[in-house]
């Protein structure tokens, strides 16, 4: 069941016109220009006893992700290919608008972004995590957790799993009598393909701008969160509120996104150091 | 095991041109104890979408003063897909409800309906691709035919991307071994996109032609809603004979 219970109302009018009167003048209520991100910090293993992670922040957003690896069987359709999952929560502690509890709509959306972005992309060399064929393969479980909530919380995930993935260690495995033992002393990285990243925007009436605060995401006709690898290919994209997205709106946000993307890819191999 | 997607005469597994969408069959008014109801056929894919309301939220707390709440429910029949899907519902359909809830709401003037709910029921019965936009689809015209007032009709469908070739309204097989999967709805009149997301790898022209194709696809799928409501309601005036 998904109930829509967005704000609207006189509150949200008033900020509306204030917000879009700063824009035409190409400003923002925190004085930032309209294509311009928010500060991003990155610091990577966090968390020693998890096999990755890192703690992003994006203005006052904060998101710790943490990867934990296991040994498992692989899908049947796909037997010599790791697997990984990505599950997101939006903790009660980042805002007063999350409650404790199994992850909501918004949760199960932002892991699914997190995830599609990452798939997608092919970023993670999954044929490269097989240990045994049909038998054993590496399972890596890319868990997100939003500290501290203040506007885009896909982007900062995402670059909190990237920048986890990207400096992670995987234990090295052995086969030693039919059975698998870890190779003791021994690890290895992550075989990535390429870094993906995520550009979130909001549309206000006839303008865009990029990494929304939360009053921006209120009063926005519409959010879009758009997916891009290396090559500026698109691997995800996704509407995640009402509203509506003329065309050549979004034609437009594509263009904005992809280099906002090269910004924020840079950034993150800054944050990682050489991985 | 690669399994060839297109042709060598550029023709895809099911023997459609790129460009070219399932037969799609439309039906209002197939539930009794709704308000509205829908039923839309698009190639192997079977909805049935229902409407109540608007009626009193419940529960009561979740009302609002100046505008009506829509809920809604995609799901899927256990016995929709080749593997019969566990019960309850899954992290995909909880995210589809959202963004089908987001792209029905966008239209209906919510105003109208203070402290009310309007539910919309999508139920899948067989899956064969695109299911989340012929959902839409049927969701769209259950509205209508439950009366709600509405800014426009929407329709959707999706776009893909199989063997390199963009084609139109993917079906279950190019959905699972195709590269990119695009499903567009849109608001025909509004000129305007009401659900979008992207599932694999498309270049931004791509993605610009991918939606050129959803548009002029939504224009049929938009009279075709039309046609349908109209063999439900149409009256031939009195004492014309024809």
């Amino acid at each position: 069941m998904s109930l829509g219970l967005e704000k609207r109302g006189y509150g949200i009018k008033i900020m509306k016109n204030k917000i879009y009167e700063l824009l035409k003048i190409g400003k923002r209520i925190d004085e930032r220009e309209p294509l311009q991100y928010r500060k991003i910090e990155i610091s990577t293993g966090v968390v020693e006893k998890a096999n990755g992670s890192a703690l992003v922040s994006l203005g006052k957003t904060k998101i710790l992700t943490g990867i934990k690896v296991e040994v498992g069987t692989p899908y049947p359709d796909r037997p010599n290919e790791g697997v990984f999952t990505v599950n997101a929560e939006l903790l009660p502690l980042a805002s007063k608008t999350f409650e404790p509890g199994p992850p909501d709509e918004r949760a199960i959306e932002l892991s699914r972004i997190v995830d599609r972005v990452i798939r997608e992309s092919k970023a993670i060399e999954v044929e490269k995590l097989c240990i045994v064929e049909g038998q054993k393969v590496y399972m890596i479980f890319i868990d997100c957790y939003v500290l501290d909530y203040d506007g885009n919380y896909f982007d900062a995930s995402v670059l909190s799993a990237v920048a986890a993935l990207k400096t992670m260690t995987l234990p090295v495995y052995r086969v030693v009598d039919g059975r698998i033992e870890a190779v003791p002393g021994e690890e290895m990285k992550l075989p990535m393909r390429t870094l993906p990243v995520s550009v979130t925007m909001a549309l206000i009436r006839d303008k865009i701008v990029v990494d929304p605060l939360p009053a921006e995401e209120d009063v926005a006709d519409t959010v879009v969160t758009i997916g891009y690898d290396s090559e500026g290919v698109l691997s995800a994209v996704q509407k995640s509120s009402p509203g509506l997205l003329p065309v050549n709106m979004f034609k437009e946000m594509v263009k904005i996104g992809l280099d906002s993307s090269a910004m924020l890819r840079r950034r993150l191999l800054e944050g990682v150091g050489d991985g | 095991m690669k399994i060839r997607l297109i042709n060598e005469n550029g023709l895809r597994v099911d023997g459609r041109r790129p460009d070219e969408m399932r037969r799609m069959r439309m039906e209002v008014g197939v539930l009794e104890k709704t308000d509205g109801s829908a039923y839309v056929e698009l190639g192997g894919t079977r909805i049935y979408a229902g409407v109540i309301g608007p009626r009193e939220v419940h529960p009561k707390h979740l009302e609002l003063p100046d505008k009506g709440v829509i809920n809604c429910r995609y799901h899927m029949a256990s016995f929709s897909v080749d593997e019969r899907k566990p019960l309850g519902m899954t992290r995909r359909e909880i995210e589809l409800s959202k963004v089908i809830r987001e792209a029905l709401e966008t239209v209906v003037f919510l105003e109208e309906f203070p402290r009310m709910m309007i539910d919309i029921f999508v139920e899948v019965i067989q899956a064969d691709g695109g299911t989340r936009t012929a959902g839409i689809t049927a969701a769209s015209l259950a509205l209508a035919d439950a009366g709600i007032p509405m800014a426009d009709m929407i329709a959707a469908i999706a776009v893909g991307k199989v063997d390199g070739v963009l084609v139109l309204d993917i079906n279950e097989e190019e959905d699972k071994y195709g590269e990119a999967d695009m499903p567009v709805a849109i608001a025909p009149h509004l000129n305007s996109i009401v659900l979008l997301q992207l599932n694999g790898r498309m270049t931004p022209e791509e993605v610009d032609k991918g939606l050129e194709m959803a548009q002029k696809a939504v224009q049929k799928i938009h009279q075709m809603q039309i046609e349908a409501l109209k063999r439900k309601y149409r009256v031939e005036p009195e004492g014309l004979e024809t």
